[in-house]
C-alpha cells in the first residue's frame, strides 16, 4: 500500500490530495467547459430552428444545394477518429504510450482530412454562388431566406471547423507528449480531457449532419 | 475511486453501432417519410450522440455524481433554450393582439 502510494504521487499537483481527486477535478473542469460549448453552439441551433420554422421552403431549397456525399464521408471520418481517440485513452490506461500517440496522430490526420473535404465543399459553394452577400449567384425562389440558410450553414460549419482545427493541434501535441512517455496508467488527464473535447466536436457534427444534409433531402 | 478502464471491445461495438445508425439515417434520407423524416433523423442523431457521450466520453462509467449533474444540466439548459424559444415563435399570432 505504501509503495503504491509513493508511485501514485508522480505527476500529482500539490493542491490535490491524490491522483484520483486530480483526475476527477480535471474531468469536471472539462465538462464545465463543454457545457459552455453546448451554450455556444446551442444559440446557433436555436437560430437554425427559428428560421427553419419561419422559412421551411427556403430550407428545403438550401438543403437541395448541399452535397450528400461530402456530409456523409465527413461523418464517417469523424466517427472513426472518435473511435481512435477512445482507443488512445484505452492504450494510455494500460501503459502503451506509443500506441496512444499513434492513435492520436491518426485521429489528428483524419481531422485534417475532414477540413480538406470541407474546403472542397466550400469551394463548390463559392463556384455555385451559394454564398450569401456579394458572391450570391443562385436563382431560387425567395433568395433572401435561402441566403439565410447558407448564412447559418456557414456560421455553424465554420465554427465547427474552427473547433476541429483546435482539436487537430491538440491531438497532435498530446500525441507528441504521449510518444515521449509523459503519461502513465495512473496519470493521463491530458489524453482523457483532450479526448472529451474531440468527442464533443463529433457530437456537434452528429447533429449538423442530419440538419444540414439529410432533412428535406429530396429522393435521389 | 480508481478510473474505470473501458475495454477495446466495448469501444469497437459502440463504433459499429454508430456506423450502422449513420448508414440507416443516410439511407432513410433517400426515402420520403414526409413529416416523419425530421423526427426520425433527429431521433437517430440523439441516439448517436448518447452513445458517444455515455461510452466514448466515459459518462456511463463516471464515478463522481457531480459530473453527471453537469452533463445533464448542460443538455437540460439546451432543452430550455430550444423549447421556450419555440413556444414563443410557434404561438405568435395564436392570440389576438390589440393594434395588430
Amino acid at each position: 500500500m505504501h509503495d503504491r502510494a509513493i508511485a501514485a504521487t508522480h505527476g500529482l499537483r500539490h493542491h490535490f490530495a491524490d491522483l484520483d481527486q486530480q483526475r476527477e477535478s480535471a474531468t469536471l473542469g472539462m465538462w464545465v467547459f463543454l457545457v459552455t460549448e453546448i451554450m455556444f453552439f446551442g444559440g446557433l441551433f436555436a437560430a437554425y430552428l427559428v428560421y427553419r420554422t419561419a422559412h421551411y421552403d427556403a430550407w428545403v431549397t438550401g438543403s437541395e444545394h448541399m452535397d450528400f456525399w461530402f456530409g456523409t464521408i465527413n461523418t464517417v471520418i469523424l466517427l472513426c477518429s472518435s473511435l481512435l481517440v477512445a482507443l488512445a485513452v484505452h492504450a494510455v490506461q494500460v501503459g502503451r504510450n506509443k500506441t496512444c500517440a499513434l492513435y492520436l496522430w491518426i485521429a489528428s490526420a483524419m481531422g485534417v482530412a475532414f477540413l480538406v473535404l470541407k474546403g472542397f465543399e466550400y469551394h463548390a459553394h463559392i463556384v455555385e454562388g451559394a454564398v450569401p452577400g456579394a458572391l450570391w449567384k443562385l436563382t431560387v425562389p425567395d433568395p433572401q431566406a435561402v441566403q439565410m440558410f447558407f448564412y447559418i450553414y456557414f456560421v455553424m460549419t465554420g465554427l465547427h471547423a474552427l473547433h476541429v482545427t483546435i482539436g487537430i493541434i491538440l491531438l497532435a501535441v498530446i500525441g507528441w507528449y504521449a510518444a515521449k512517455g509523459a503519461y502513465s496508467p495512473a496519470n493521463h488527464n491530458s489524453v482523457h480531457v483532450s479526448g472529451l473535447y474531440w468527442h464533443f466536436v463529433d457530437v456537434v457534427w452528429i447533429f449538423l449532419y442530419p440538419l444540414l444534409y439529410l432533412i428535406a433531402h429530396k429522393k435521389a | 475511486m480508481a478510473e474505470h478502464v473501458v475495454s477495446r471491445k466495448t469501444y469497437i461495438v459502440v463504433w459499429g453501432a454508430l456506423m450502422a445508425l449513420m448508414i440507416l439515417t443516410a439511407g432513410l434520407s433517400r426515402i420520403d417519410l414526409g413529416e416523419w423524416s425530421t423526427v426520425v433523423a433527429l431521433a437517430i442523431a440523439a441516439i448517436k450522440a448518447l452513445l458517444v457521450i455515455l461510452f466514448f466520453m466515459h459518462v456511463r462509467y463516471e464515478s463522481q455524481k457531480m459530473a453527471w449533474v453537469f452533463v445533464v444540466a448542460g443538455f437540460f439548459w439546451l432543452g430550455i433554450l430550444l423549447a421556450l424559444t419555440m413556444t414563443d415563435y410557434l404561438s405568435r399570432g395564436s392570440l389576438g393582439v390589440a393594434g395588430h
